[in-house]
């Protein structure tokens, strides 16, 4: 019976771990290989819109390692996010070189503008990919660690702490507006030209982040399910439910929290850098608080807790977000809000939590009606049935107790 | 006092929150290998008690010892967890989401840190464990359960499961049969007394009759210090125990 449970919490994952290594595979293909004429032929545009996605599902799934199953509900991963995206941006704004508006080989053109006569120290290296790609993780990685060093420590749990998230994405945001911060202010990092070489405007080089995109996250519900399922995951939901108990059996809650929280800022800045070539633009505007609640909203709508559920709801609201834009563009904040409220109410487990609980209805129903026509007590069989579905990862949370705030 | 050969040993300790002493210049010493019970009316200072020992709460003065030589006062819950001492809540606190197997290979005794819990595989010693453990609090039956669906009295036990995974030289455990049948106390006795057997153990409990069925010395709490303390007979005879709880 557990084997039968874990290979069902498996397959979710496996499927769509294999959903996205062939949507990296067959998405470049139909792009790159098809004619235009062709009803399969996926546009350029699409490519680039769907790798958007698939980065903003990559930061819905960090925040749904740390919401979901530690009950931190951060309000400020959209920080993590845009710090990743900086440190790309800044590694493709070295690689302008004399291509600029102003031809400066070595400053960007926003400091020309301003009037820098040299490159400030904390550009240095960032015209090498290896240091970019360094700094995507650490610059993520260490100010989570420091801020939940100290927030954790000292016991800062709950809707306190989700402010103070929000403080510090609204500090960064300010921060990064102002001009002498010597990351471009307002208008951010943008006009980018080559990645590792190749034209980040190409089809081909689209192609190729859609697919960078894609695995990435293949890889990251690898790496989340597997740490979700060690003992480590087990203590890190346990520590959700009941912080204190924890505490008196040994264990420091403060330094499992800090571990996921530190994991999930370098999954959310690996978003951010795979994203910021795509949209080509990388501005302060990435830090605003409302962002990162959106982030809530899709892991909510997917099913906190559930590892697919954020990716699902990630890439539906999106893609509402995208079309309602176009249809009602007024009216698209209304329709978020809408959602949430409606999601709260209605789908409190979200959409993967309702398919997980409808399911588990569906089998005790038949099994008992099995039971009954065997003549049988129907009482006995259902609630191991039950469980059966309630015991995939993505119920982990759904059948259990909310996460507790404070004490 | 000679604090050589005590497991628990508080002398002197007080603690107030915003004015009120919850604790007043308690002194309480307990062998080693002692079981004791602890009872007083609501409000006497139980719970804090147990705060201050485990670390929770930090006493404003006074001692507090444990093995005749580790000031309490020094640690926090962790560390004082990890010398030894094992806490059962008030209200019973288990993983819900968790299978009953599951909270006990949390709690077993072994390292805390991060990444030996992330690439932790299980050894056949913590499986024997674990099944010792499951037939000592009766849930054999219900390894896979989640504990969520436990009834009240099954989780006390999973959670006293639990402090003996952890494998502690004292138990504190606070009100083990509330919401107990008739039978599940007498059950609940029979295992704490089992437990004493090994083990330094400090129950607080408003049962009288589970009381008098674990046969120990008790200590009356009242206001926070130490009322009146020796056999039960001799605890329910003394005329301010009985003013304390009758109302005067």
């Amino acid at each position: 019976m557990i084997a039968q449970r874990l290979f069902g919490a498996d397959r979710r994952i496996a499927i769509a771990i294999f959903v996205l290594l062939a949507a990296a595979v067959i998405v470049p293909v139909l792009n790159l290989a098809v004619s235009p004429s062709s009803a399969f032929y996926i546009p350029s545009y699409m490519v680039a819109l769907t790798g958007k996605y698939l980065c903003y599902a990559l930061l819905a799934l960090a925040l749904d390692l740390v919401w979901g199953y530690c009950g931190i509900l951060s309000l400020g991963h959209g920080a993590f996010f845009a710090l990743g995206g900086y440190a790309m941006g800044m590694y493709l704004m070295r690689q302008i070189g004399s291509r600029g508006v102003y031809g400066n080989p070595i400053l960007p053109d926003f400091m020309v503008f301003l009037n820098y006569k040299e490159l400030p120290w904390f550009w240095y290296g960032f015209d090498h990919f290896w240091f970019a790609a360094l700094m995507v993780l650490a610059v993520p990685g260490l100010l989570a660690f420091i801020f939940g060093w100290f927030a954790f420590r000292s016991r800062v749990t709950g809707v306190y702490l989700s402010i103070i998230t929000q403080a510090m994405t609204y500090a960064l945001l300010l921060a990064f507006f102002r001009n002498d911060m010597g990351f471009g202010g307002n208008n951010g990092l943008t006009d980018f030209k080559d990645i590792l070489g190749y034209n980040v405007q190409a089809d081909a080089t689209r192609s190729a982040l859609f697919a960078a995109s894609a695995v990435t996250l293949a890889l990251a519900v690898f790496v989340t399910a597997a740490i979700v399922r060690s003992k480590y995951g087990k203590l890190l939901m346990a520590v959700r439910d009941a912080e204190s108990r924890t505490r008196f059996l040994g264990w420091r809650a403060e330094n499992v929290k800090l571990f996921a929280f530190t994991v999930s800022a370098v999954m959310a800045g690996i978003a951010g850098a795979l994203y910021v070539p795509q949209v080509g633009i990388i501005n302060p505007g990435e830090f605003d608080p409302a962002n990162s609640i959106e982030v809530v909203i899709w892991t909510a709508v997917g099913g906190r807790g559930t590892i697919v559920g954020p990716i699902i709801g990630a890439l539906l609201v999106n893609a509402g977000k995208s079309w309602f834009t176009g249809v009602l563009p007024e009216f698209w904040l209304f329709a978020l809000g809408g959602l949430f409220v409606a999601v709260t109410l209605l789908l409190p487990k979200g959409i993967v939590g309702m398919w997980d609980g409808w399911r588990g209805e569906g089998k005790a129903s038949r099994a008992a009606s099995l039971a009954e026509e065997a003549g049988a007590d129907p009482v006995e069989p259902e609630p191991k049935i039950v469980r059966t579905a309630a015991r995939t990862p993505g119920a982990w949370s759904a059948t259990g107790p909310e996460p507790q705030p404070a004490e | 006092m000679s604090k050589s050969n005590t497991i628990l040993y508080l002398d002197g300790v007080s603690v107030s929150f915003d004015g009120f002493r919850a604790i007043n210049n308690l002194s309480l010493v307990l062998d080693k290998g002692e079981m004791r019970a602890i009872i007083g009316p609501n409000g006497a200072g139980k719970t804090t008690m147990m705060d201050i020992v485990t670390g929770k709460t930090r006493p404003d003065e006074g001692e507090v010892f444990f093995d005749g030589q580790v000031d309490l006062t020094r640690h926090d819950e962790a560390e004082i967890a990890m010398m030894g001492i094992g806490r059962k809540f008030q209200k019973p606190t288990v993983f819900e989401s968790h299978s009953v197997e599951d909270n006990l290979m949390l709690a077993l005794k072994g390292p805390r840190s991060i990444f030996p819990a992330l690439f932790h595989r299980r050894a056949a010693a913590e499986t024997r464990r674990i099944d010792d453990i499951l037939g000592i609090i009766r849930l054999g039956e219900k390894r896979n359960e989640l504990a969520a669906n436990l009834s009240h009295g099954q989780k006390q036990w999973l959670e006293i499961g639990m402090l003996l995974a952890q494998d502690p030289k004292l138990l504190l455990v606070d009100e083990p049969v509330a919401g107990m049948t008739d039978a599940e106390t007498e059950e609940t006795a029979r295992l704490l007394k089992d437990i004493a057997r090994d083990h330094s153990v400090v129950v607080v409990e408003h049962d009288m009759h589970f009381v008098r069925e674990l046969g120990v010395k008790v200590t009356c709490l009242h206001e926070g210090s130490v009322l009146s303390e020796g056999t039960l007979d001799f605890v329910s005879a003394d005329e301010r125990v009985v003013e304390v709880y009758l109302g005067r």
